[in-house]
């Protein structure tokens, strides 16, 4: 379908050779992308080949130093989003635009945005019930990059641009998304879908631009067999072959019958999310934890970590009941937080080396000046043991998303721990980098430490985890081994329907046939 | 992309929830009205000889210092502060007392209107120096108080020139009825003039998207650059407007700024404005000028010592602000 024989004019949207640095920091080196009119087309590199300068480029957010863009043929010069929005390139990016202290339809407004196709997309992606006068700020996080997808929808942009449009989303909405997309085949409008998750490019992209390095290494056609291989194989370059043994799941545990819970959570609730949770965490395990969006796992975590002080319940640490008033108390006993947003957790403007040294000044009670001596070696081992990319360590904001979460992570690991919570740690990271912190994770528990980790993404759980909860309503509603916890078992569970009931898409699927959107197959 | 689609959102939710919603979104002016209430009770009861004189001298102490906080809420709500305004006050003050000295009452409103393009000027370079030096706001309109201060001197070293009769006319005395005083009504009717056509603009919108999250401002296609010296600017033409009330309430012309910059932060603060940028309007800080002043009023009626009834105003500043944010939390779980 890609035949470029005709020259370049049958393209909707054409970058050539676009180069970016940033001082002595090569971002891009020639990066180039073809888009045809009616496809979806995935943009796809780990952590640090471009992707995310590129995308900036292509928005207009900052300026290329080389390299052309054509829009249906006659270059274009962006030097703002608001100048590639009349030049008909529409984005829609990780953290939603929305701006929090205006209602919906002030928002609707300042994008020029007409309402009723918002609300046909609305609607359409599953939010029956909007109400466009609440401020953006009380809407959920979901919602508002349904809100923010919606609104760029309405514009019908000839270039409209996803990225990672589903990585916060639970799984329904993302489901719901994807239809969409996939609906948007065809005409002579395209998309550039961005996603870490292979079987979302699967099912909804026609082909892929795969960048590693600053630099366009291929194009392939999502519709051959061994695509995903060859887009792995494009984006890792040689170091493909350590994923291929990721397959080999993680011994289960073997648990003494005498052993102690390392954490034991006794009917715990909070506010109005969640009712009554109890589970425990043995040293030695991961222990998944799964549940669609706003199921009561924010609030788990933030007692648990220590922000946050339950309305119920109780919760024991090595058989002793505890009570945190502060993420402090947490640390001293020895559990430890790693949040999906590594803004949270670190000090961006600082270097690495300061971040991953911070909490020893609160799991060491000790009185004077923190001795760097002692410290070093720790921090040392702590980067050696997760290769941490420390060439931008001067200050933590330049290093790249995945290696920021390695710090947050690298942390606690040089302290040594007891118990580390994961809200999502894995939360729009290259696949190079995820497939560094499962085995991390495994370790951890190998060496004696608990971890609690929720995720998602379905299929980390068997990657990384021992068993599974899940969540559902803000009770435990089912638990699950590893061996048996693939992603078709766990959406159910999630959903809170039995093994072999059908997902609400799958009878929405069978009820309507003739269908003219392809089915969406989220599952493999 | 289509343009001929009708962009204006026809909102079909029921009208019902409007007012509910309305009052829910302004509960601190609501309040600050409230206060007021209680403070007007309770200064007719120590002074029970007040009365319209009183007003009157109140909405012309209110009226230079309420145009003043007007001006800091447009630089706030855009994420800005601006330092300068007493300054811009003085000098719009000076300018126009000299230019009107011993001249025509119709010369006059062309130097009316031209202090007003000195204002939109002065901070048109002020949100220019924010905006292309990239130095933070405060430190940029520290450094423009000393200037425009300097220049103000420059024209005038002491306080004199003169001022228009139709000027002082329109400010002071009553309206129809002793107890509407003309300052009050021309505050409301000028900040209502310019301010509402902004707020219902994209461009209003855009002073709230900027100052409320400045990177989805910009992903939504605002251009913050714009936006910022459009902020600036409304502070300096608000800030003029006070610096000529200032004259016509005076007669004269002052070159030292008075106490109003930093009187007009206390005073968005204790207006419901969010010094983070985003959030409040006008209106409150408004109101709190008027609860300021009529404390002020208040103290020397008890005959309080000046310098404690300073100290007092903090106080009273900070506990209000505090037992504001007590109730925010509160109503956020």
């Amino acid at each position: 379908m890609a035949t470029t024989s005709e020259g370049t004019n049958e393209y909707l949207l054409e970058a050539t050779d676009v180069s970016k640095r940033y001082g002595a920091v090569v971002a891009l080196r020639s990066a180039s992308l073809q888009v045809l009119p009616g496809e979806v087309h995935a943009l796809m590199g780990a952590n640090g080949a471009g992707k995310s300068t590129l995308v900036k480029i292509l928005t207009g957010g900052v300026r290329p130093d080389e390299g052309t863009i054509e829009v249906r043929g006659t270059e274009r010069k962006a030097h703002s989003p608001a100048e590639a929005r009349r030049g008909g390139l529409v984005s829609v990016y990780q953290e939603p635009a929305l701006i929090p202290d205006l209602d919906i339809n002030s928002n609707l407004r300042l994008t020029q945005t007409p309402v009723e196709p918002f609300r046909h997309w609305v609607r359409e992606l599953g939010l029956d019930d909007l109400d466009t006068t609440m401020m953006a700020r009380e809407v959920p996080l979901a919602a508002q990059r349904i809100i923010d997808l919606a609104r760029a929808l309405a514009i019908e942009p000839d270039v409209l641009m996803l990225d990672e449009m589903t990585a916060a989303l639970p799984a329904n909405l993302t489901e719901r998304v994807l239809e969409v997309v996939n609906g948007l085949h065809g005409g002579d409008r395209s998309t550039i879908f961005i996603s870490h998750r292979m079987t979302e490019i699967a099912s909804v992209c026609d082909r892929a631009t795969v960048l590693r390095e600053g630099a366009t290494v291929g194009v392939v056609d999502v519709a051959d067999d061994d695509s995903a291989d060859r887009i792995v194989e494009l984006m890792l370059g040689e170091i493909v072959e350590d994923i291929a043994e990721r397959a080999e799941h993680p011994v289960a545990t073997h648990r003494d019958a005498d052993a102690r819970p390392q954490i034991e959570v006794r009917h715990l609730g909070a506010q109005a999310r969640l009712h009554d949770v109890s589970f425990e965490i043995y040293p030695g395990e991961v222990l998944g934890v799964v549940a669609l969006e706003g199921q009561g796992q924010d609030e788990l975590f933030d007692i648990l970590a220590g922000s946050d002080r339950p309305a119920s319940g109780e919760v024991l640490v090595d058989g002793r009941q505890v009570t945190f008033r502060h993420p402090a108390d947490a640390i001293r006993e020895g559990i430890v937080f790693v949040p999906a947003d590594r803004a949270e957790a670190l000090l961006t403007q600082r270097s690495v080396r300061e971040n991953i040294a911070l909490p020893f000044s609160v799991r060491i009670p000790r009185w004077g000046p923190i001795r760097t001596k002692t410290e070093k070696p720790k921090v040392d081992r702590a980067i050696e043991r997760l290769q941490i990319d420390t060439r931008a360590q001067s200050e933590v904001r330049f290093l790249s998303g995945g290696n920021q979460q390695k710090v947050t992570i690298a942390r606690w690991v040089a302290g040594g721990i007891e118990t580390m919570l994961c809200f999502d740690p894995t939360r729009g990271i290259d696949i190079r980098t995820k497939h560094q912190i499962y085995p991390l994770l495994r370790e951890l528990a190998a060496s004696g430490a608990a971890v609690l980790f929720y995720t998602s993404e379905l299929s980390e759980i068997q990657l990384a985890c021992d068993r599974a909860i899940v969540i559902f309503g803000g009770e435990v509603t089912a638990e699950v081994e590893a061996r048996d916890a693939d992603e078709s078992t766990l959406l159910r569970a999630a959903h809170n329907l039995r093994a072999d009931a059908l997902l609400p898409e799958e009878v929405v699927a069978r009820s309507e046939t003739g269908h003219d959107e392809p089915a969406t197959d989220g599952g493999t | 992309m289509s343009t001929a689609v009708d962009t204006t959102p026809q909102t079909k939710a029921p009208r019902n929830g409007a007012i509910s919603t309305t009052l829910r979104r302004n509960w601190w002016t609501i309040g600050l009205l409230g206060v007021l209430a209680v403070l007007l009770v309770v200064t007719k009861i120590i002074q029970p000889s007040y009365g319209p004189a009183g007003i009157q001298g109140l909405a012309i102490s209110v009226l230079p210092l309420a145009l003043a906080a007007v001006a800091q809420t447009c630089a706030v709500i855009a994420r800005g502060i601006d330092l300068s305004v007493g300054s811009i006050m003085a000098l719009a003050s000076v300018v126009s007392a000299t230019l009107m000295d011993e001249r025509s009452e119709g010369f006059a409103v062309v130097v009316v209107l031209g202090v007003l393009l000195l204002g939109l000027v002065l901070g048109a370079v002020n949100g220019a120096l924010v905006v292309f030096t990239r130095v933070p706001d405060i430190v940029v309109t520290l450094a423009m108080l000393f200037v425009w201060a300097g220049c103000a001197l420059l024209v005038l070293n002491t306080p004199g020139g003169g001022s228009a009769e139709w000027l002082g006319n329109v400010t002071r005395g009553p309206l129809v009825t002793d107890w509407i005083p003309k300052a009050a009504v021309l505050l409301i009717v000028v900040v209502a003039v310019i301010w509402i056509p902004i707020r219902r603009s994209r461009a209003g919108l855009s002073l709230y998207a900027v100052g409320s999250d400045p990177l989805a401002a910009f992903r939504s296609g605002v251009s913050v650059t714009r936006t910022k010296i459009f902020s600036y600017m409304l502070a300096g033409l608000f800030s003029a407007l006070a610096g000529l009330s200032l004259t016509a309430t005076t007669g004269i012309g002052t070159p030292v700024p008075g106490p109003y910059t930093l009187m007009s932060v206390a005073a968005v603060v204790l207006g419901g404005v969010s010094l983070a940028g985003g959030r409040g309007g006008v209106f409150g800080p408004v109101v709190a000028v008027v609860i300021l002043s009529l404390l002020r009023t208040d103290m020397t009626f008890l005959n309080l010592d000046t310098n404690l009834a300073t100290v007092a105003q903090g106080l009273i500043l900070v506990g209000v602000v505090m037992i504001g944010s007590l109730i925010q939390l509160r109503r956020e779980r």
